[in-house]
């Protein structure tokens, strides 16, 4: 059984996984202005890698997507989340030391109902960026780590 | 037969969450708001963030935010281990 | 007492999922029956906190003097949601690995550990 999928699904990929990654990340990014944020953009970019899988299948996706580099980003993506923590440690855990301060993403912003500034927030853009790195690589790892798995148990049946 | 009484436990169980959904507040009353009208009212001074839920997930609630990405980090864990090869 | 029909389409969702729990041997339907369990808390947990006549809690053009839903309970579905996927994808995990090595995944037949 051959495993990617007709010439016409294969064209429609190479044409729209740029577009899916480009969204994903504006979700993540304007996490602080719209609705979205970190788990919900991860999801998305995750959701273009599994398109690829889908289309190409299992060989022709293992020379471009490996295990070991979505290992490292997911691991950044949680010590930075973490080190954030850690460094609004002189009030409490957690502290938003960014916020209203003038320096990195410390707009102070304006009350009530506005059209967004994206320079606001103080820690919460950084860390909506740490969790969209984790989610995206979580989640593929896991489709690559089961779609390897199943030609495993698809050898036995032959 | 085990399977008859089962069912008669299930059916049982569902009647008594549908008179206890009937039985219910009115939908679209909640009883005590003070914590989310304080989140609503000081969210925007004190973070300077438009999104509410974002604060309250990033800023105000950060602990289970951490533990969630825990979870999550140990399911990745547990399946990389399943599918490892073992070479004799 | 129409009006509280969230409420009763949370029960009718748990039955269902504990109905699938019971009475299938598939271990993927097994999957799903978990699925629809989760499905059901996560619904309950969003319709606990709607105020009539509110709008979405975020101030980037908002409708001017409108007032707000209550922000925490869509705060902790968003925990609960990613806690589910991690569950449901270690599950299927699971199924793989029992079909390798019994070649069937029919629960009646998978009763014993083997060697």
């Amino acid at each position: 059984m051959k495993e990617e999928m007709s010439l016409i699904v294969r064209t429609i990929t190479k044409l729209i996984y740029g577009f899916i990654l480009v969204y994903g990340f504006y979700v993540i990014v304007h996490g602080h202005i719209t609705p979205g944020g970190g788990f919900q953009g991860g999801a998305i970019v995750a959701s273009a890698f599994a398109l690829l899988i889908v289309a190409y299948g299992n060989q022709g996706v293992k020379k471009y997507l490996k295990k070991d580099i979505f290992s490292l980003i997911e691991s950044t993506g949680l010590v930075l989340f973490i080190a954030f923590a850690f460094f609004g440690l002189g009030a409490t855990f957690f502290y938003n030391f960014l916020a209203n301060s003038g320096g990195l993403f410390g707009n102070p912003a304006v009350i009530g109902v506005n059209p967004g500034d994206l320079n606001t927030g103080g820690t919460v853009p950084i860390m909506n960026f740490a969790v969209g790195l984790e989610v995206l690589a979580a989640l593929a790892v896991i489709i690559l780590t089961m779609s390897a798995g199943s030609e495993i148990t698809r050898e036995k049946e032959n | 037969m085990k399977k008859s009484i089962f069912g008669i436990a299930l059916i049982f169980f569902v009647a008594f969450m549908i008179m206890a959904a009937f039985g219910m507040r009115p939908f679209g009353e909640p009883v005590v708001s003070e914590m989310d009208d304080y989140y609503i009212q000081n969210a925007q001074a004190e973070t300077g963030a438009n999104n509410v839920v974002t604060t309250i997930v990033f800023d105000y609630r950060g602990f289970d935010t951490l533990g969630e990405a825990t979870v999550l980090f140990t399911a990745v864990l547990g399946i990389t281990a399943l599918f490892r090869e073992v070479v004799k | 007492m129409i009006d509280n029909f969230p409420f009763i389409a949370v029960a009718i969702l748990i039955g269902l999922g504990i109905y699938t729990l019971i009475f299938k041997k598939n271990l993927i339907k097994i999957a799903i029956g978990i699925t629809l369990i989760e499905n059901g808390a996560n619904l309950f947990l969003i319709t606990l906190g709607y105020r009539k006549g509110s709008v979405a809690p975020i101030y980037t053009q908002a409708p001017e003097g409108a007032s707000m839903v209550l922000p925490t309970p869509q705060a902790l579905t968003l925990t609960s949601i990613v806690i589910g996927v991690a569950t449901t994808a270690l599950i299927l995990s699971i199924a793989m690995i029992i079909y390798k090595k019994y070649g069937t995944i029919n629960t009646d037949e998978v009763r014993r550990l083997k060697e």
